[in-house]
């Protein structure tokens, strides 16, 4: 592995490493009630978070097929946790069986293979079709329009947001032949930090809320100075990725932004299904789409931005054993 | 026995319920009864329970169902260790009160359905009296309500296809017998502690 990849886990272990001595600290001088209720939510927080990064970075070193399979499984486990709360009706349950066991792992395969121009129609125009086909067959039309569109959202939101992250690694980029891992883990760090940051910054100085009534914890003080110290952080990170140093705070600006109201917008999803948390699954945090929620709408963006200014263009065609055995 | 902890953990896994760290009730059996939506109703109580709580308890089953094939009876019995009850055609000789009587004099603990069915409408229906007079005979065994959330969602009545929904069995305050109280109201309070709105007596 390279030596700049090395150099990115470090910065990571460091971190952590940091972290977890603050939390140890923290915890060791006691408080009120809820002064310690909050550092042991803190304490759960980065445990968890050295599970994670363990587990990502293993993945993202083991290459593209754990990549792959790694995403994969998150997409479904954060599908289970969106499907779990909204309120699905017994005539969904064909299509949810369709959208769990084929779609989703169709559409891994298609990453799995690289076959760029059936992964991005993959999804909007077979899957947007075949949802309502399938709806239909089940005959009741009380709530079809709210039950066709959840599903369609969960799928686009859980699977095809989430798997351009993945679909980084297949990035033909200028000058940056075989270093994609280096960017998928800049993109991963930068929106993961932001969240983490913005968290900090909030706890320690917020006051004023953003949005009330849609993220009571987000405040003015958090955004900002997280997203401030993100940005600030990341463009540090520029030598691993095909951006000079502004143009890496201007992707790392970008990422935070959209890391930002994508996790407003499905905050506001939750508490339109009545939940606090997605889940339980990860200690510390909720569940897994608590986790990703600032990476669903920012995965795509930051791929085709990439793509688009530094890239050398997907080629859409199938590999050529697909080709080959497809007879062409 | 290694088969009944994976059965067990692998049904935790796939319907995403937690395992109970202690009986709600303390130590002794328990009478538990839990709302009918799914047919894996029973196998999650069950694996939900602690490990030695679970080794002394017997779900009641249908016995048309369950004793149909040599290996149904075979695993009913030796796995899940289930008291199989009739549905249709009850005598004198087969009466399930007594069955699960049995069990429950034995010192294991029963889980029944007191709804009698599968409901598929998410709603949790009447109690039959079933629960009324096994409790009759057992007054001082507490009952332990288990409200099941999100099974029949996972597999409805009517298909074999499943969908990963994650499920929760959440045990609820036991609630005890009072031989003062008809028969209706114990029936009403029993399904209103399913959802945890009645105080232990």
């Amino acid at each position: 592995m390279d030596r700049e990849f090395i150099l990115l886990l470090g910065s990571v272990v460091g971190i952590l490493v940091v972290s977890s001595i603050i939390g140890a600290v923290l915890a060791s001088r006691g408080g009120d009630e809820k002064k310690l209720k909050t550092i042991q939510n803190l304490n759960a927080r980065i445990r968890s978070w050295w599970v994670m990064a363990a587990v990502f970075s293993a993945g993202i070193w083991l290459g593209h097929a754990f990549t792959t399979v790694m995403f994969a499984a998150v997409s479904f486990l954060a599908m289970r946790e969106f499907i779990t709360l909204t309120k699905t009706e017994r005539a969904d349950h064909e299509v949810l069986f369709w959208a769990f066991f084929v779609i989703t792992p169709l559409h891994y395969l298609l990453v799995g293979v690289r076959w760029y121009g059936l992964f991005t129609i993959f999804i909007p125009v077979y899957a947007f079709a075949f949802i309502p086909f399938r709806r239909v067959l089940a005959g009741e039309t009380k709530g079809f329009l709210a039950s066709t569109a959840r599903i369609q959202w969960a799928l686009l939101v859980c699977v095809y947001a989430v798997s351009h992250v993945p679909m980084i690694l297949a990035l033909p980029l200028k000058n940056y032949e075989g270093q994609n891992p280096k960017l998928l883990f800049f993109f991963v760090l930068t929106a993961q930090l932001s969240d983490v940051l913005q968290y900090v910054w909030g706890k320690t100085c917020g006051k004023h809320p953003v949005a009330p009534h849609v993220s009571p914890h987000k405040t003015w003080e958090g955004t900002v100075g997280g997203i401030a110290t993100t940005v600030l952080i990341s463009t540090c990170l520029w030598w691993a990725t095909p951006f000079s140093p502004w143009q890496a705070a201007l992707m790392a600006l970008l990422i935070c932004l959209a890391g930002f109201f994508g996790g407003l917008v499905l905050s506001a999803v939750k508490r339109d299904l009545g939940a606090k948390d997605w889940g339980s699954s990860i200690a510390g945090h909720g569940g897994f789409m608590d986790r990703i929620d600032s990476l669903c709408f920012a995965a795509p963006l930051f791929f085709h931005l990439c793509g688009f200014y530094f890239g050398t263009g997907m080629d859409p065609r199938p590999p050529d054993w697909i080709l080959h055995w497809l007879g062409k | 026995m290694i088969l009944r902890r994976l059965i067990a953990s692998t049904t935790r896994l796939i319907t995403g319920v937690r395992r109970l760290h202690e009986p709600v009730h303390g130590e002794g059996p328990a009478i538990y009864y839990a709302n009918h939506s799914s047919h894996l109703d029973f196998v999650v109580v069950w694996a939900a329970l602690p490990f030695a709580a679970r080794q002394l308890t017997s779900p009641a089953a249908a016995e048309d169902y369950w004793s149909k094939s040599t290996l149904r009876r075979w695993v009913s019995c030796n796995v899940f260790n289930a008291v199989l009850i009739p549905r249709e055609g009850i005598t004198r000789e087969n009466n399930p009160i007594d069955r699960l009587a049995e069990v429950l004099g034995s010192g294991r603990s029963v889980l029944i359905f007191p709804e009698g069915t599968r409901r598929s409408d998410g709603v949790v229906g009447e109690f039959k009296s079933g629960l009324h007079h096994l409790a009759k005979r057992f007054p001082l065994v507490p009952l332990v309500p288990v409200h099941l959330e999100n099974l029949s969602r996972i597999m409805p009545k009517g298909s074999l296809l499943p969908v990963p929904i994650i499920a929760q069995a959440h045990f609820q305050k036991p609630i005890q017998f009072c031989p003062s109280e008809p028969k209706g109201e114990f029936l009403t309070r029993a399904r209103a502690a399913l959802f945890g709105e009645s105080e232990i007596v």
